[in-house]
């Protein structure tokens, strides 16, 4: 397993937004995580990541076989961990260019990534200064490519992109995910999607839904998103596990 | 006696409007005469600091330059036809004309730095841009304080005549840490049509020295003046509030400021800008940092002319310590259809930025530094490539103090 998380609770302040929480991503997997809105989905990024004031109430996150559970984010980056914010912060000053030098794996080639997101003319710019949604999803990308990690993880890629800009963006996931690689791909993906629209970009080998603070079920991504349109979230909870 | 000097004589001991009143007693304006040197063989001073300050004494990538040490210029030089270097007094034998420029712009009686400077005046650049030249190589002038409790007083003059373009970086600096001083500089800058200044100061003091520019520039019609102002090092007291006057039509001021603040150090920095030609434009944009020291931003626009814009920006970050920033935008629209903004935000260093970049595999220490890297940062336009560089230079020395 690339990933395993177990029995992980989460809170913030004082209250609780994630309980027992139990997932695990082989390597080479792409999962899509759906749940309402406010039913923990970015929290639970947040805390693989080990980002904000997200506590660790108790269980455990083990990455390529490591207990990270309480390492600082810029070392599970360095172990191969890429998030994608859903609403980044805008760094006055930094140009995205910069940035990518900063963070880049060796051999990558910050132009050549840039051209083909079609983004070459925002190198010179403040990072996410004024970008509009697809631009800031496509900085997000860019970086992510730059870095190349093992784990990807995606907060709603797809939202607030209009029709052009997800194409462009489906494609730069595939090529993370190496999904042009069968056999040999190593890429794995938790990929948030309220919508569902990113699967007609990127195919997903299971979905799960998060609902009570917990991963309720796991499955066929369509299947679940299928029922999810029909029956609503409350639909999950009156499901057979 | 003169009336410039019946007029100063009047303001002795009246005290400037902004910053902490400084004891002029407590500072000698005497001083030994340093001889005249070439500028490779200007050994007296500390070559590093100097080259931190802005001034290259190798003089290459120069087309001119000025030292003064205490009261006397060691060095003056040029290697552009079109543009001419001289000690202020100097310049005043030979051009008659030039008393007409001396306390035109900055009231003569303003303050008792400015009496101090009619009173003692000791000596200055003088910088001139021939009609019609165009330089691209910086004019370097260097301010250096060397004897102890030195009053360093000097006044400056520099004139773009019609469609010229001079681009001069200033650097000022201390012998020593220890050198305790004061000094007071006049500057009176004048672009005339069509004609371009871009004026990059960068200061390098010291713990105990006080500084007191008076400055101000009239910018006629076409004119450019471009202001960058850099002090990254510890200061006892600074104050500055330099005016633009854009009288002539179309003329454009753009002003940017960039502070660091250390415990200890006090800085009341700001500009104004008067707007009275027919679409006159100006920009301030200040970044101030403090990590324990104090910070005061300045910032006046008036609007005289429909039609006039103008925009002001600053922004603080204290970093640590019980530093202070205080952002005192000013607005003053006096007819109809002036065009005038501000934008000023104090705070901290983003927790959201840091963790962004943590996330992305960057240390906490080297988030926070690339962070403040790039708050410092001022997208500065119309500057040969050697004076960005030289502000990229300040402002990587300047890295280590932050952590
Ligand atoms: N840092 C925080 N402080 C307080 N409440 C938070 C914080 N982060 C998330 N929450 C709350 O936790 C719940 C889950 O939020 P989130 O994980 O963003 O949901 P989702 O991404 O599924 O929409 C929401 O009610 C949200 O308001
Ligand atoms: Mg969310």
């Amino acid at each position: 397993m690339l990933l395993e998380i177990e029995n992980l609770s989460v809170s913030v302040e004082g209250k609780e937004l994630l309980k027992d929480v139990n997932l695990s991503l082989d390597k080479g997997e792409t999962r899509m995580l759906f749940g309402e809105n406010g039913s923990g989905k970015t929290s639970l990024l947040m805390a693989i990541m080990g980002l904000g004031n997200y506590r660790i109430e108790s269980g455990r996150i083990i990455f390529k076989g490591k207990d990270i559970t309480n390492l600082p984010p810029y070392e599970r980056a360095k172990m191969g961990i890429g998030i994608m914010f859903q609403r980044p912060p805008t760094i006055r000053g930094l140009k995205v260019r910069q940035i990518l030098d900063l963070i880049r794996h060796d051999g990558s080639n910050p132009e050549e990534l840039a051209a083909q997101l079609n983004f070459t003319q925002f190198l010179d710019r403040d990072l996410n200064l004024g970008f509009s949604g697809g631009e800031l999803k496509r900085a997000e990308l860019l970086q992510l490519m730059a870095q190349d990690p093992d784990l990807v993880l995606l907060d709603e890629p797809e939202s607030g992109v209009d029709l052009v800009n997800i194409s462009l963006i489906g494609e730069a996931i595939r090529k993370l995910l190496q999904k042009d690689l069968h056999r040999k791909r190593e890429k794995a993906g938790l990929i948030i999607t309220h919508s569902g629209f990113i699967l007609d970009y990127v195919e997903a080998d299971k979905g799960c839904v998060l609902v009570n603070k917990t991963i309720w079920c796991t499955g066929n991504p369509h299947e679940i998103l299928e029922g999810i349109r029909k029956n609503g979230y409350e639909g999950c909870l009156t499901c057979q596990r | 006696m003169s009336e410039i000097k019946k007029k100063a004589q009047a303001a002795v001991n009246k005290p400037a409007r902004y910053g902490p009143d400084i004891d002029l007693e407590k500072y000698s304006t005497e001083a030994p005469e340093y001889p005249q040197k070439d500028l490779k063989e200007i050994d007296i001073l500390d070559l590093e600091t100097l080259l931190n300050a802005g001034v290259d004494i190798t003089g290459s990538g120069r087309s001119g330059s000025f030292v003064q040490v205490d009261r006397s210029v060691i060095h003056t030089s040029q290697t552009d036809e079109g543009i001419e270097v001289l000690p202020t007094r100097k310049a005043l034998e030979i051009y008659p004309w030039l008393e007409e420029y001396m306390w035109k712009l900055v009231p003569v009686d303003q303050d008792k730095f400015t009496a101090r400077a009619a009173l003692e005046f000791q000596n200055g650049y003088f910088i001139r841009a021939l009609p019609g030249a165009v330089s691209t190589l910086p004019v370097q002038a260097c301010l250096y304080l060397k004897s102890k409790n030195i009053n360093q007083n000097v006044h400056n003059i520099v004139i773009a005549e019609e469609g010229s373009e001079i681009h001069i970086i200033t650097g000022c600096a201390t012998d020593s840490p220890e050198v305790q001083g004061l000094h007071v500089g006049i500057s009176e800058f004048y672009v005339k049509k069509n004609a371009k200044i871009s004026f990059t100061m960068i200061h390098n003091w010291a713990e105990n020295i006080a500084v007191r520019p008076r400055s101000a520039y009239s910018i006629e019609e076409g004119g450019v003046f471009l202001n960058n102002y850099v002090c990254l090092n510890p200061v006892e007291s600074l104050q500055l509030y330099p005016t633009a006057y854009l009288s002539g039509k179309g003329a454009v001021a753009r002003f940017n400021s960039i502070l660091l603040a250390r415990p200890g150090t006090h800085m009341d920095v700001g500009s104004k800008a008067v707007l009275s030609g027919r679409g006159a434009r100006c920009e301030m944009i200040a970044r101030a940092l403090s990590t324990g020291g104090e910070i005061v931003s300045r910032g006046l626009m008036v609007g005289e002319t429909e039609g006039v814009k103008g925009h002001l920006e600053c922004r603080g970050m204290i970093l640590k310590g019980d530093g202070r920033i205080y952002a005192i935008p000013e607005l003053d629209g006096k007819v109809e259809g002036v065009d005038l903004s501000h934008e000023a935000a104090v705070g901290k260093i983003a927790r959201e930025e840091v963790e962004y970049l943590m996330a992305r595999g960057l240390s906490e220490d080297e988030a926070v530094a690339t962070i403040v890297r790039g708050f410092m940062r001022v997208d500065i336009e119309g500057i040969p490539d050697v004076l960005k560089e030289q502000i990229d230079r300040a402002i990587k020395l300047s890295e280590s103090s932050l952590m």
